[in-house]
């Protein structure tokens, strides 16, 4: 019986020693920032590690193309069959620190209805913001008055956070892009 | 982060007040003609050094070139340098630090408690001269800095240490080209709601761009390139200098 334990003890460590090893170099999780979701808990970049993710960029206040970002979140997301879809996940980063905290990002996903999962909305501090969409290749700008001239795309990331596609798309899916999530997921257990 | 402002080099960058304002930029707010608002702030008086890099690198050593990952910069990062912590004779002490990321500029920037500069800011330090805060009218100045952008990149870079500007800051013009912070997004359309099209977003912003001052080429030049960028794209000839923003005043 102790012989049993020992070996299971040696197993589970065994198995916690293989799910961490090193980031690939060129993961986006190698950025070390901390993001906060609609429900106030905070987590690092890097804790996304382990599932597929849809990710993108928005700000909440933003009332034209930043809902057709989340809708084509959602469109991507639902042209997959459920057991894909089950093993996806949406995240959408705010631009916006200074009028998203926690409260906006919770009220934005109820009238939305975007639950969780497969959603996180999430915010970051303004200088991680910046370099947060610098290795999704998003560009945004401030430009005064509340306003960000941004890029809208979405970004496929593998489970160690290196990006396999993206797509301008926005407004519907991107049958290439749906394409590319498929293959990441039938590539994961 | 305060903790790193004990770190530095040796000897502390200058930093030179600048006073901000009311700004012409080659890029209006609005796509049209709106002036840019810039704030005061302090802009590092000369590019950072090869010499300076080096004491970054070697205090934080996730940033040399056999430390970093490929995420942060590209495989031409401080490539010309002899090794991972040494200059060699293609990188002088007080020649500007080149083949350096967007991240590695970043980085840097805060080891010092600064940032990069905006665009604004950059352009705004760029416009002036050693007489006047903006010298872009004159056309002798705009003949001078389209000079530099004729000559052949294939040139060892000079020493940090050209004259300076009104606001004492030197090397804005005719040294090397700058990251700035939001140096990817200047093309970007003012209007994010012009999207009916994958292609339509990236060429909108262009179409703005060419109504504003076609005279400064020069500057829309400089825009076009670091449009180009990734954040992780090093250049024989791209450097960077940082800037410290005062406390922002309650709203």
């Amino acid at each position: 019986m102790k012989r049993i334990l020992l070996l299971l003890a040696l197993l589970v460590t065994g198995a916690c020693a293989a799910a961490a090893p090193p980031l690939p170099g060129d993961s986006v999780y190698r950025l070390q920032v901390k993001l906060t979701d609609q429900d106030g808990h905070a987590f690092p970049l890097a804790a996304r590690r382990g599932r597929v993710q849809v990710v993108s960029m928005f700000y909440a206040s933003c009332t034209m193309v930043c809902p057709m970002i989340l809708d084509s979140m959602h469109l991507t997301a639902r042209a997959l069959d459920a057991p894909s879809r089950a093993k996806l996940d949406l995240l959408a980063i705010s631009f916006d620190p200074a009028h998203d905290d926690v409260a906006a990002l919770h009220r934005h996903a109820r009238l939305r209805a975007l639950e969780s999962p497969p959603w996180t909305l999430a915010r970051a501090e303004a200088p991680d913001v910046r370099k947060l969409a610098a290795v999704l290749g998003i560009r945004v700008r401030v430009t005064g008055a509340g306003e960000f001239n941004h890029s809208s795309e979405l970004v496929l990331l593998d489970v160690d956070g290196r990006i396999l596609a993206r797509t301008a798309t926005i407004g519907r899916s991107d049958p290439a892009f749906v394409q590319a999530v498929r293959a990441a997921l039938a590539a994961t257990p | 982060m305060l903790g790193v402002l004990a770190c530095g080099s040796a000897a502390a960058a200058e930093y030179k007040p600048l006073p901000g304002g009311s700004f012409a930029s080659v890029l209006p707010g609005d796509g049209k003609d709106a002036s840019a608002r810039i704030a005061p702030f302090r802009m590092r008086e000369e590019p950072v050094s090869n010499a300076e890099f080096l004491a970054f690198v070697t205090a934080h050593p996730a940033w040399r070139r056999d430390n970093v990952p490929a995420v942060f910069a590209d495989r031409g990062y401080l490539s010309h340098w002899a090794g991972a912590d040494r200059l060699g004779d293609d990188a002088k002490p007080d020649q500007p630090v080149t083949r350096v990321s967007w991240f590695a500029a970043q980085a840097f920037c805060e080891s010092e408690d600064a940032s990069l500069p905006s665009w604004y800011e950059w352009e705004y330090a760029a416009a002036a001269d050693a007489r006047r805060a903006d010298a872009r009218a004159d056309p002798a100045w705009r003949e001078r800095v389209l000079d530099w952008y004729g000559r052949p990149s294939g040139h060892p870079l000079p020493a940090i240490g050209g004259a300076a500007n009104v606001y004492g800051v030197r090397d804005l013009n005719a040294l090397v080209w700058e990251w700035v912070d939001d140096f990817n997004a200047l093309l970007v359309s003012s209007d994010s709601r012009e999207q009916d099209g994958a292609d339509k977003l990236k060429f909108c912003g262009a179409g703005a761009l060419a109504m504003q001052q076609k005279e400064n080429y020069a500057t829309l030049m400089r825009v076009a390139m670091l449009s180009a960028l990734q954040a992780s794209d090093t250049t024989r000839n791209l450097g960077f200098r940082c800037v410290r923003h005062f406390a922002k005043a309650p709203r």
